[in-house]
């Protein structure tokens, strides 16, 4: 699905490269051709003309961000956000490659649907990677066809916005995608025991009269699910958004038995918590919901220790009308793309001093691993050409009603923000220039 | 925006000084003797959800000002129909709406309407949140009383998880240095309630709650919100109904409230709800003069 690659070179000269797949934290220069990264070398070493030169110096070069987790509404849902704006505002976000969840109307549940995702007329800007649902409709109840999806170029399955719940199916699933070498995206939630809940049960939620999600509903399920993993030969489990410290013990001890465990954390949910939100704003839900302190704090600590696979944004547009009202009948979600970068140089770099490289990795390599995107993810030679560059100590304001999403829902409205991407590339061909 | 000043969105962010200062204009309000603060003024009744008392409170005291009411319900109105709380909103506001008044089953539907529309907007109960009303009429009774806040003691007893009352109770008496002592079961009592105010306890045991107390407020287990949740009513009737024998254990001039409405046999037996020590029906009848007070200040007219 990667936009019209021209025949043409790009050289990208005097930046500072940081491609942690490829373990390179130093200055270098890169040569973008045909599509593909020519050539990686110390600064001016490269020979020969480019067609064009991109001036990085004072910037940070890195793989093209990929983003694990955005729902771009198509089809179905144009009102909120469509492909060719969703990837607008992630190119300005500094992803070249998005995971675009199934949860549509109608689900993206068949081969025609996935095939009609990579049509050329959706307008997509960046590279767009289906996630198939993983049950018929996401109804729970019938897996979809994984091998047929799989061939037509999905690249996981899940039934994110609502979880896989019956345990049977959760154990087929993992275990005709471990055959299959296809990961399935957990939605961890047990919704049997979050009905009419808008916010993290907490302090927070029983002051202002609003039914809670307690962290069991995560964890249970994520305890489940490494459990099935655990024992289940060669499954792929990625748990979607994880949120609570004792789903985070889980996976820890999943991973630490080997079994092949990966997961995002959001940006939302490393920077805010339950008690940010002020008079009934919806901005500020979203599911799962801003959890405790001290659920941030451990997600922090396995941010800064290796443990978390990917940041993923959950970009969740929703329109005007379907969020100002009342809280509780509000709409779960808010958008990302374009904060999440800065989000994570103020919360993680300078606030918990986690090196520039760490951060750059859960935005390319980690998530290039989760769910194998080969090429993607470092800038090795000959891998696909998409980098994104960006200035990590630039100020900005994050204006809302500028954003090139069509949707407005963010708390992070007037937000003072440090670090912005300065230009996104995909195929070699510059998509944003900030 | 910011709400219009003289909204009441709840008890929790206002100030000692302007509750008392609201009790006091109270005070001075007649019923009896109209008079005409809201001469001219349409006040709108927005009622999404069943009320007795509140809403004819709320209407008698505008109409003793000399305010037109409209009472839009939601059933038989275009709420009916789908149209939005914020549409309602605005639609109220250009037929020429002074003050909003409004109940609604979710929290923080106030705080939605008031953020949107210009004029006060008063709620009359919001959900599980807060009903800032009930808690000022329930103070005003209390000091009519008990004269002074000093050194009292409140057992809470029943359903404060569903309970807006209880919310917006705590919040006003912990104001004032009240002893506030929460009783009832974990499932109707959680623990994390001592976080929401200063001067808040939780019991499990009644005589615990009673033993000391001045006022002693029941609550209404809200079978219709429990959402799930599963109580033994005989099991909460043998431990928490409040019954003669129970209540000697509160100090003997210990006043008994309830926002209902009552549930005889349940909650309390008829010996409490008709008993000397009972003021429930005192509750109601100063719910007027309160309400009063409440418009009044909407419209910047209390002094």
């Amino acid at each position: 699905m990667s936009p019209e690659k021209k025949r043409t070179s790009l050289l990208i000269k005097g930046g500072h490269l940081i491609d942690p797949g490829a373990r390179i934290d130093a200055p270098m220069d890169v040569l973008l051709k045909d599509g593909r990264v020519a050539e990686v070398a110390l600064p001016n070493k490269i020979k020969g003309g480019a067609d064009e030169k991109f001036d990085a110096r004072g910037l940070i070069v890195a793989p093209g961000f990929i983003d694990l987790h955005v729902h771009l509404r198509e089809p179905g849902q144009t009102h909120k956000e469509t492909i060719a704006t969703g990837t607008a505002a992630a190119a300005a976000g500094g992803f070249t490659t998005v995971c675009t969840m199934p949860n549509t109307i109608p689900v993206v549940d068949s081969v025609e649907w996935i095939e009609w995702l990579r049509q050329p007329e959706r307008g997509a800007v960046v590279n767009v990677f289906a996630i198939a649902a993983a049950t018929r409709s996401s109804k729970g109840a019938l897996l979809t066809d994984f091998r047929a999806l799989q061939t037509a170029g999905a690249i996981a399955v899940t039934d994110d916005g609502k979880p896989i719940l019956d345990d049977n199916i959760m154990r087929e699933a993992l275990a005709l995608g471990g055959e299959l070498n296809f990961p399935v995206v957990q939605h961890a939630e047990d919704t049997r025991l979050t009905e009419n809940c808008s916010m993290h049960a907490g302090a927070r939620s029983f002051r202002l009269g609003l039914r809670g999600m307690t962290a069991a509903a995560e964890a249970s399920i994520v305890e489940r699910d490494v459990q099935l993993a655990m024992h289940i030969p060669n499954a792929r489990l990625h748990v979607a958004h994880l949120s609570t410290a004792d789903a985070l013990k889980s996976v820890r001890r999943g991973k630490r038995a080997k079994a092949r465990i990966t997961f995002e954390v959001t940006p939302h949910h490393f920077t805010l918590t339950d008690e940010d939100m002020r008079d009934y704003d919806s901005n500020y839900k979203m599911n799962p919901p801003l959890r405790s302190v001290s659920d941030r704090e451990a997600i922090l600590a396995a941010l800064a220790d290796g443990t978390v696979d990917a940041i993923a944004t959950d970009h969740a547009p929703h329109a005007a009308h379907e969020k100002e009202m009342e809280f509780e009948r509000a709409a779960f979600g808010i958008t990302g793309l374009e904060t999440a970068l800065a989000l994570a140089i103020i919360r993680l770099h300078r606030e918990k001093h986690i090196p520039l490289a760490r951060i750059v990795e859960l935005f390319t390599a980690g998530p290039a691993r989760c769910f194998d995107l080969r090429g993607r993810g470092s800038l090795v030679r000959g891998s696909a050409a998409d980098v994104t560059v960006f200035d990590p100590k630039k100020k900005w304001t994050f204006d809302a009603a500028k954003s090139l999403s069509k949707s407005r829902n963010t708390p992070l409205d007037g937000w003072p923000l440090t670090g912005k991407v300065v230009a996104t590339i995909v195929g070699g061909k510059i998509v944003y220039a900030g | 925006m910011n709400p219009a000043r003289g909204s009441l969105l709840g008890i929790e962010h206002m100030e000692a000084a302007e509750i008392l200062k609201l009790l006091k204009f109270a005070r001075r309000m007649n019923p009896d003797k109209p008079r005409p603060l809201l001469k001219g003024k349409r006040v709108f009744l927005l009622f999404y959800e069943a009320s007795t008392r509140t809403r004819s409170s709320f209407e008698t005291a505008a109409k003793v000002m000399g305010a037109h009411t409209v009472l839009i319900q939601s059933f038989g109105s275009s709420i009916e129909k789908g149209e939005s709380l914020l549409d309602t909103g605005y639609t109220v506001r250009a037929v020429g709406a002074d003050i909003i008044v409004i109940r609604h089953p979710n929290a923080g539907a106030p705080y939605v309407m008031a953020q949107h529309i210009d004029v006060p907007v008063i709620n009359a109960g919001d959900g599980l949140h807060e009903h800032p009303s009930q808690a000022l009429l329930d103070a005003y009774t209390i000091l009519r009383n008990k004269k002074t806040f000093k050194g009292l003691q409140i057992a809470i007893v029943g359903d404060i998880f569903h309970s807006r009352v209880a919310r917006s109770a705590c919040h006003l008496l912990s104001k004032f240095g009240v002893k506030i002592i929460l009783c009832g079961p974990p499932e109707l009592v959680p623990d994390i309630a001592t976080t929401l105010a200063p001067g808040v306890r939780v019991t499990r045991h009644i005589e615990d709650a009673l033993r000391g107390t001045d006022v002693v407020m029941l609550l209404r287990v809200q079978t219709e919100r429990l959402s799930g949740l599963k109580i033994d009513l005989a099991e909460y009737i043998a431990r928490y109904q409040m019954n003669p024998a129970r209540l000697k254990m509160a100090k003997k001039d210990a006043m008994v409230m309830h926002p209902g409405p009552i549930i005889r046999g349940l909650e309390l037996t008829s010996e409490i709800a008709d008993g000397a020590q009972a003021r429930i029906l005192e509750e109601v009848h100063n719910g007027v003069p309160t309400r009063m007070a409440i418009l009044a200040r909407a419209m910047g007219r209390m002094r």
